[in-house]
């Protein structure tokens, strides 16, 4: 075992976790800003070594997006280079970088080759062993730079964090401008905001298909909730439950195979599940109450939802399988108002919505020791969304009757907060990690 | 405070209706009647209905231009002052069975969107109930829900919510 990774994993634990900035520069304008509060004490220190004939690539150079990945996290403490350029590892002069204050290194390359394309080589160092801890070679086309700095960022955040990095992810969210709303998507550096759809009427709860490739969301373009699913190369969109009365608040199994959904259409709202084309219809629940806002467990083998069938809406967890014997259990005991439950990509708590008073705060609760703990202290915060490594949870706020997302580390240590210049933002929903192909 | 006189006035039209009218008497009477009289009876009165300026859904002195109910926070209960509103319209369900309503239900802005989608459904389920109790047909009504997602009043305060918290009564081709 290597000294270096579980030595800063360990600091990565103390440290308060921070993770993202959203520069959008979206097609309707709305750019969005951040503000961090908090931040963490134990950075580790980290070097990022322009590449070899980076300079070529001019504005696509890949170490100021590493850079920025890395720094907007408040993990690291990024360490000036100065004069040094290393780009193999027998160009490092250890000496000159612990004399810098570098735990770890990343140097490399950037080569153009034949047909426009551009060779990338890149090593992480760590300092004091002098060992490599980590590398990634990739030759990529010019369009797909920024996608292999965010990939780069995400090696070096995984090997010197322990846990997975979300740089390469993507965030959706619902702008509304006037009377117009926009479901977007975009980088999770806020890069690349592009509409799925616009419309003049609401468009609510996006959620995404666990490969990343689709969006269910709930539209009102025809006079009442209806949820399609729509995918995002082809744009191609399906009406997957529009049955008489209200269809709404879906949520993927982890298989990308089913959905379950709330529908009126047999009295109340209740959840069911469809496959994802549509068919198949299944009842779920079974109460005079309203039980809503499903969403699964990673095994795919229970569901969480909010319903009121106690007096109040309470959260509570049932068997996805089971026939008509399945119990449900009651989760949240605290308070008279916990809502939109969302499970932890560990399976091992959820987060949701409390009220306390006339606030609505962010809060996550622990399975196996019922311990719920606060996140926020601000006033009307709605539909929490764990990054995919579990770290951080996103949100939407409200800022002087503004709608506004923001990011609260799962510790409640660091909270961002974003703002748009203009236009309400709010239903953020993070996407799933990008498998490499 | 504009709104919250409309609301006031509303519920004074509909309570006057409601003493001149004492729609709930004929709701009873009604129930019991067979279905082809009510069906001779509509097609009789859509002769009637040929005028244009008679048009009673549009009439601003025809309760049935009266479209909304409004409720107490977090409550679905339909109250006394929106009864004769509601089995007017009932009423007319009955009387032409081809008509169809949209009601949609509203909530303010307060809480989880997906939560308050469902509050709504049930403010237009409890009157999509009521409509069926003074003798309208399921199948003519559709109760759905807009949540928090349409308000009428953009503020942030009681008289706000109290404006959005509502079912609105919608008739097919409107």
């Amino acid at each position: 075992m290597l000294s270096m990774p579980s030595r800063l994993h360990k600091l990565s634990g103390s440290a308060a976790v921070l993770f993202f900035l959203w520069l959008v520069c979206s097609p309707v304008q709305a750019a969005l800003n951040i503000e961090i509060f908090g931040g963490g004490a134990n950075q580790i220190p980290v070097a990022i070594v322009p590449f070899a004939e980076e300079e070529r690539l001019g504005a696509q150079s890949l170490t100021p997006v590493i850079s920025a990945d890395l720094q907007r996290t408040g993990l690291f403490k990024l360490v000036d280079a100065g004069g040094l350029r290393p780009h193999e590892p027998a160009d490092v002069s250890y000496p000159d970088w612990i004399g810098r204050g570098a735990s770890a290194l990343a140097i490399g390359t950037a080569i153009p080759v034949s047909g426009g394309q551009i060779s990338i080589r890149v090593r992480l160092l760590d300092v004091a062993r002098r060992a490599e801890l980590g590398s990634y070679v990739e030759t990529v086309p010019p369009e797909q730079l920024r996608a292999a700095a965010h990939r780069i960022a995400d090696m070096i955040y995984e090997k010197l964090t322990g846990d997975a990095g979300v740089f390469s992810t993507r965030i959706a969210y619902v702008i509304k401008q006037g009377k117009k709303y926009s479901l977007q998507v975009a980088d999770a550096d806020g890069v690349n905001a592009q509409p799925v759809i616009e419309y003049t009427e609401p468009i609510i709860s996006p959620a995404w298909s666990p490969d990343g490739t689709r969006l269910a969301y709930v539209s009102f373009e025809n006079k009442k909730p209806v949820v399609y699913v729509q995918a995002l190369a082809t744009r191609a969109r399906k009406a997957v439950a529009n049955f008489r009365g209200s269809n709404s608040a879906p949520a993927w199994s982890p298989d990308g195979r089913k959905l379950a959904v709330v529908l009126s259409v047999m009295g109340g709202s209740q959840i069911f599940l469809i496959n994802s084309d549509g068919g198949g219809l299944q009842r779920l629940t079974q109460s005079s109450g309203i039980d809503t806002e499903p969403s699964f467990s990673p095994d795919g083998r229970y569901i969480i939802f909010t319903s009121d069938r106690g007096g109040s809406p309470q959260i509570y967890r049932m068997p996805v399988t089971g026939g008509v014997s399945k119990v449900a259990e009651r989760l949240t005991f605290e308070g008279s108002y916990n809502v939109s439950p969302r499970y932890s990509p560990d399976g091992k708590g959820f987060t949701f919505i409390h009220r306390s008073g006339d606030r609505f705060n962010v809060a996550i609760q622990d399975f196996a020791t019922g311990q719920v703990r606060l996140l926020t202290d601000s006033k009307f915060d709605e539909s929490p969304s764990f990054a995919p490594n579990g770290r951080m949870v996103l949100y939407a706020t409200e800022i002087r009757g503004r709608g506004i997302l923001s990011a609260v580390s799962s510790d409640g240590r660091t909270r961002q907060q974003l703002s748009t210049q203009a236009g309400d933002i709010r239903e953020p929903a993070w996407g799933p990690l990008r498998r490499l192909q | 405070m504009k709104k919250v006189l409309g609301v006031l006035l509303i519920s004074l039209l509909t309570a006057c209706a409601s003493q001149t009218k004492q729609p709930g008497d004929e709701d009873m009477e009604d129930r019991d009647r067979s279905r082809d009289a009510a069906t001779q009876r509509e097609s009789m009165q859509a002769e009637d209905y040929t005028s244009p300026t008679l048009n009673p859904l549009t009439d601003p002195n025809s309760i049935l231009s009266k479209r909304s109910i409004y409720f107490d926070f977090d409550s679905y209960v339909v109250k006394d002052q929106f009864r004769s509103l509601v089995a007017a319209h009932a009423k007319y369900l009955r009387e032409h069975p081809n008509a169809r309503v949209l009601l949609q239900g509203n909530t303010d802005e307060r809480g989880s969107r997906e939560y308050n989608l469902a509050l709504g459904q049930r403010r237009a389920d409890a009157v999509k109930y009521a409509m069926t109790l003074s003798g309208a047909q399921e199948g003519q009504i559709e109760a759905v829900s807009l949540g928090e997602e349409k308000p009428h009043a953009m503020g942030h305060d009681e008289a706000a919510w109290a404006e959005n918290r509502r079912v609105d009564i919608r008739y097919q081709g409107e």
